[in-house]
C-alpha cells in the first residue's frame, strides 16, 4: 500500500505527495505526457533529443546539475514511446533545490546552440552504441514497422535513423518545448522525508507562476486490426540465428493487460517457466528463450524471442515455440501454475515498496493512467485472473495472422 | 488567468514574475551532516557460520545471503568457482532442477546465484509468510547439490553459446582484455573461451563444492522485517544438522603478475564506436588513502558532472557516457576510466583523458568544485541508503575487506576536509598516464 495526497495547480500542474519517513533522502518526480509517439514522422527521435536538451540549462540557471550535485543530489531521465520521465534524489534538507530546478526548467529553456550541437552528437553516439554497434542492436528498428503500419510506433525511441537527429534545429526544440513542456502535460510526485503541507507550499511558490500554456490534445494515427502473417529475414554479422515472434495485442488500459502479463509469467518468467523448462531444458533446442509484452498505452506488442542452439535449424525452432503457444491454447493452464504466477506478481508488488524512487514513479505513471490510486489496486487484478481468460486471451493473440515474425541469421563466415 | 497568459510566450512570463520570486538565486542548502548507519545482530552457529541481521522497515520479507569465500584458484580447471555456483540451482539428491523452480517460483520468492571475484552468493527473496516453504530448498542447495551431468552440459552448451555474442560487444572484449592485462592468471584476469569450458567435469565440481560449501566458509546475512521468529528459523535450519567436512576450505589466492605489455589493440574494422578501457592496479578499500582517492576519482569520472563527462561528452559530444571507477577486490584494487566513443575521434578521446589526468597532477583542483564534489558524496552515501538491504550491503563492504564500522568515520572524514593540495599530491603518487594499461576495441 502507497499512501499518497494530491492536489492541482490553478495551470493545471498534478501534483502528488508520497511521505516517507523511514528515509533522510527526498524524490522530486516529473512525468511529461510525451514521448516518441506524438512524434513528427519525419523528425523522429525528437522527444528523447529533447530530454537531453532539458539539461543544457533553463531560462535563469545556467546549468542544472550543477546546483543540484552542490547539494547532494543526483537525478536522470528517460524517454519512451509514452512518456519522459525526469527525476531527483536528493537529502530531504534540501528538496527546496529540486523545486528551483524544475520550475525554472518547466517555464523556460535557455535553447543554446551550442547544447543542442553537443547533444545533437551524444544522441548520435548513444544510437551507434545502444543499436548500431551492438549484435542484434537493430532487431527493433526493424520490428516495429512490421508490427505498426500506421500508428507512430512504427519507429523506435532512439528515432528512425541518424539523419533525423542530424537535422534537428533551434526552432524545433523551442516549438516542441512550447507544445509538451507546460503544466498541463505533466505529472509531478514528491516523496520521501518531507510533508504535504511542505510540498504545497513549495509547489505554490515556484510552479503555481508558470503559465498553464496550451494543452496538446493527441490525436494519432490508430493502428488497424491485423489480419495478414508478416515475416521478414535479415543476415548480419551477428555469431548466432535468432528468432523474434511478435503479436499485437491490446492497449495498457485493456482489460486483457492483466492475463497477458500473467500469460507472459507463465511463458518466460523464472526457471520453472514453460518457455525455458520445455525448449531449453527438455528438448534442448534453444539456448535463451524469452516472452515479453511492451505495456505500452496504445496498442502493445507481445514478443517471443529466442536463440536456437547450433545445429538446430530456424524451422525446427520456430515450430517449437508455436507448439508450445498452440498447448496454451489448448488446455487451460492448471490451478497451480495459476496461482505460482499470482503469487509471484504479489510479491514483485511488495518488494518494489523498498524503493522510494520507484514508488514515485509508478505513482506518477498511474495517474498519468487516470488515477495514482491504480496503483493499490493492481495486485487484486492480477489475482481476479482465471484460467479461462488467459486460455481465450492466448487464443485471440496467437495467430499466425496476427503475427509478426523477423528471423536473424548469422552471417557465416 | 488561463486566457491572459495565452498571449504571453514563456519567456515574458517569466520575466513578469521575476519581480516577485528570484529565480535566479539557488535557495539555501544544508550540508549532510552524519550518516548512520544500522549495525546488524550477530550470531555464531554451533558449525561456525556467522549469522548478522538487520532487522528494519515496514515490508513483511526477508532477503536471506549465503556468502562463501571463493575457491584458491587453479589455472587447470578455471572455471570450477563460477561453474558451481551457477549450477547449485541445477539439482540435489533430492530435487531435480525443475522441482527447484517449481518451489521457489510457487511461493513467489527470488533465487539467484551471484558469482563474484572473491565470494560465490546465493540469496533468498521471500515474503515472511513463504518463507518456511523456501527456506527448506535453499538448505538442499547449499548442502547437497548434485551437478546433474545432463544439467552440465546444458549449462556448457548455452555458456559457449553466449560467450560468442559477448564477445562481439566491444566493451566486454575492453573489460576482459584489461583485466587478464592487470590481473593476470587468477580469477580476477580469468577469461574464458569456449575451449575453457571442456575442462568442466561432473566430479571436480563435486569436490570443489563439498570443500567449499561449508559452515566455516559461510556468512549468512539476513536484511528485511525480520522478527525473532524468522530468525530463529533461519538459524536452526542452518545449524544443528549441517556439519563441517574434514577437508578445510582453501579460500588462498595465487600472487598476481600484472602483464609487461601496456597496450593492447583489437581491431574491428567495420566498429562505429570504439571500447576504450584504462588504468592500473592501485590501493584497495584497506588502505589508509583510499577514502581520499575516492575523492580524486569522483573529481575525474565518479559523477555526471565529473570532468571526464563535462569535457568527452558535454564540450566535445565524443561519447555517450564516460566515467572512472575503483574497484576493490581482496588481494588488489584498480583504477580505471571506460568509455566507448566514435570510432574517428578514439585517438582525441585518448589524449583529452591524458589531458584531464595530466592536470589532476598540475593544478589544483579549485575550491568551488572541491567543495561540489564534498557534498554530491555525501548526498551519494545517504542516498545509497534507500532502505534495509542497502544496509546489509554497506556492512558487506566493510566486512569482507576486514574493516569496522570506523571506515565510514573515516571515509565522512576525508570527504569532508581533504585538501586540493592533498589530493594533487595523490593524483602525482596514484595517477601515471605513461604507466596505464591501455586496452581500445574497435578503431585507432
Amino acid at each position: 500500500m502507497v499512501k499518497f495526497n494530491r492536489f492541482t495547480l490553478d495551470n493545471g500542474l498534478r501534483v502528488i505527495v508520497h511521505e516517507d519517513h523511514t528515509t533522510p533522502m527526498a524524490v522530486l518526480n516529473i512525468l511529461y505526457d510525451v514521448g516518441a509517439r506524438d512524434e513528427n514522422p519525419e523528425q523522429t527521435g525528437f522527444a528523447h533529443l529533447f530530454e537531453h536538451l532539458m539539461f543544457g540549462g533553463s531560462a535563469n540557471i545556467p546549468t542544472y546539475d550543477e546546483p543540484l550535485q552542490r547539494v547532494g543530489g543526483e537525478n536522470n531521465a528517460f524517454t519512451s514511446n509514452d512518456i519522459t520521465n525526469y527525476y531527483i534524489t536528493l537529502p530531504s534538507a534540501n528538496i527546496e533545490t529540486a523545486f528551483w530546478l524544475e520550475s525554472d526548467r518547466m517555464l523556460s529553456l535557455a535553447f543554446s546552440e551550442k547544447s543542442l550541437e553537443v547533444q545533437r552528437n551524444v544522441v548520435i553516439e548513444e544510437f551507434k552504441q545502444r543499436y548500431l554497434n551492438q549484435p542484434y542492436g537493430d532487431v527493433w528498428l526493424k520490428l516495429r514497422p512490421m508490427v505498426y503500419k500506421n500508428h507512430p510506433y512504427r519507429w523506435a525511441t532512439i528515432g528512425k535513423e541518424i539523419k533525423h537527429i542530424e537535422d534537428a534545429q533551434i526552432e524545433d526544440v523551442k516549438a516542441f518545448f512550447k507544445k509538451h513542456y507546460n503544466p498541463q502535460n505533466a505529472i509531478m510526485v514528491a516523496g520521501g522525508d518531507i510533508t504535504f503541507e511542505q510540498v504545497k507550499l513549495l509547489a505554490e511558490k515556484w510552479f503555481a507562476p508558470i503559465p498553464a500554456g496550451e494543452k496538446y490534445y493527441r490525436s494519432l494515427p490508430q493502428e488497424p486490426e491485423q489480419h495478414d502473417e508478416r515475416r521478414q529475414t535479415v543476415t548480419a554479422k551477428v555469431p548466432l540465428n535468432d528468432i523474434y515472434i511478435a503479436f499485437q495485442m491490446g492497449s495498457r488500459l485493456d482489460e486483457s493487460f492483466y492475463p497477458a502479463e500473467l500469460l507472459s509469467d507463465i511463458l518466460s518468467r523464472g526457471n520453472s517457466s514453460r518457455l525455458y523448462r520445455t525448449l531449453v531444458k527438455e528438448k534442448q533446442l534453444f539456448s535463451e528463450v524469452h516472452a515479453y509484452m511492451t505495456g505500452s498505452l496504445d496498442k502493445g506488442m507481445f514478443v517471443c524471442e529466442g536463440k536456437p542452439l547450433e545445429g538446430i535449424s530456424v524451422e525446427t525452432a520456430e515450430a517449437a515455440i508455436w507448439e508450445e503457444l498452440e498447448k496454451i491454447k489448448a488446455v487451460e493452464i492448471p490451478a497451480d501454475e495459476l496461482t505460482k504466477v499470482q503469487n509471484k506478481t504479489e510479491s514483485t508488488m511488495i518488494f518494489s515498496e523498498m524503493s522510494l524512487l520507484d514508488k514515485a514513479m509508478n505513482l506518477a505513471q498511474f495517474e498519468l493512467l487516470g488515477d495514482a490510486d491504480l496503483l493499490n489496486h493492481e495486485t487484486e487484478k492480477y489475482l481476479k485472473v482465471t484460467a479461462a481468460q488467459i486460455k481465450d486471451l492466448a487464443n485471440n493473440l496467437f495467430r499466425k495472422n496476427n503475427s509478426s515474425t523477423l528471423i536473424y541469421l548469422a552471417e557465416k563466415s | 488567468m488561463l486566457s491572459f497568459y495565452k498571449h504571453f510566450n514563456s519567456y515574458n512570463c517569466y520575466k513578469y514574475y521575476t519581480m516577485t520570486l528570484d529565480r535566479k538565486t539557488a535557495p539555501e542548502f544544508k550540508e549532510v551532516a552524519n550518516i548512520n548507519l544500522l549495525r546488524p545482530e550477530h550470531r555464531e552457529l554451533n558449525n561456525g557460520c556467522n549469522v548478522y541481521c538487520f532487522n528494519s522497515g515496514d515490508q513483511e520479507l526477508v532477503r536471506v545471503e549465503w556468502i562463501f569465500g571463493n575457491q584458491r584458484f587453479n589455472p587447470e580447471k578455471p572455471l570450477l568457482n563460477i561453474a558451481v555456483n551457477t549450477m547449485l540451482t541445477e539439482g540435489t539428491h533430492s530435487l531435480t532442477q525443475a522441482q527447484i523452480a517449481d518451489k521457489v517460483d510457487f511461493y513467489g520468492a527470488f533465487l539467484q546465484v551471484d558469482y563474484g571475484y572473491d565470494n560465490s552468493t546465493v540469496t533468498l527473496y521471500s515474503l515472511n509468510k513463504h518463507l518456511q516453504h523456501t527456506l527448506p530448498v535453499l538448505k538442499d542447495i547449499i548442502t547437497d547439490s548434485v551437478f546433474p551431468e545432463k544439467e552440465l552440459e546444458t549449462y556448457i552448451r548455452n555458456q559457449q553459446q553466449k560467450l560468442q555474442v559477448s564477445m562481439q560487444k566491444n566493451d566486454y572484449v575492453a573489460r576482459r582484455n584489461f583485466n587478464k592485462a592487470i590481473y593476470g592468471d587468477t580469477l580476477y584476469g580469468l577469461g574464458a573461451d569456449a575451449e575453457t569450458y571442456k575442462t568442466l567435469n561432473r566430479e571436480d565440481m563435486l569436490m570443489h563444492f563439498k570443500q567449499m560449501y561449508q559452515p566455516t566458509n559461510c556468512t549468512i546475512i539476513v536484511s528485511g522485517k525480520v522478527e525473532p521468529q524468522i530468525l530463529d528459523l533461519i538459524t536452526n535450519t542452518f545449524d544443528s544438522d549441517w556439519k563441517n567436512s574434514t577437508i578445510r576450505p582453501d579460500t588462498s589466492q595465487p600472487g598476481i603478475t600484472s602483464s609487461s605489455d601496456r597496450f593492447f589493440f583489437t581491431e574491428k574494422p567495420e566498429a562505429l564506436q570504439s571500447a576504450i578501457r584504462m588504468g592500473m592496479p592501485t590501493i584497495n578499500r584497506t588502505h589508509t588513502d583510499f577514502p581520499f582517492l575516492q575523492v580524486l576519482n569522483t573529481v575525474l569520472g565518479g559523477y555526471f558532472g565529473s570532468r571526464l563527462m563535462a569535457n568527452i561528452r558535454e564540450d566535445k559530444g565524443y561519447t555517450y557516457g564516460i566515467g572512472s571507477g575503483m574497484s576493490s577486490l581482496k588481494h588488489s584494487g584498480a583504477l580505471f576510466i571506460a568509455t566507448e566513443v566514435g570510432a574517428d575521434v578514439c585517438k582525441a578521446a585518448v589524449s583529452e583523458i591524458e589531458k584531464e589526468i595530466n592536470l589532476l597532477k598540475t593544478e589544483l583542483i579549485p575550491e568551488d568544485e572541491l567543495s561540489l564534489v564534498r557534498n554530491y558524496m555525501m548526498g551519494s552515501l545517504l542516498g545509497s541508503l534507500e532502505n534495509v538491504f542497502s544496509h546489509a550491503d554497506k556492512f558487506k563492504n566493510l566486512h569482507f575487506s576486514g574493516l569496522g564500522y570506523d571506515y565510514y568515520d573515516r571515509y565522512t572524514e576525508a570527504v569532508k576536509t581533504v585538501s586540493a593540495e592533498r589530493l594533487m599530491e595523490l593524483a602525482n603518487q596514484y595517477l601515471d598516464f605513461d604507466g596505464f594499461y591501455k586496452v581500445i576495441v574497435g578503431k585507432y
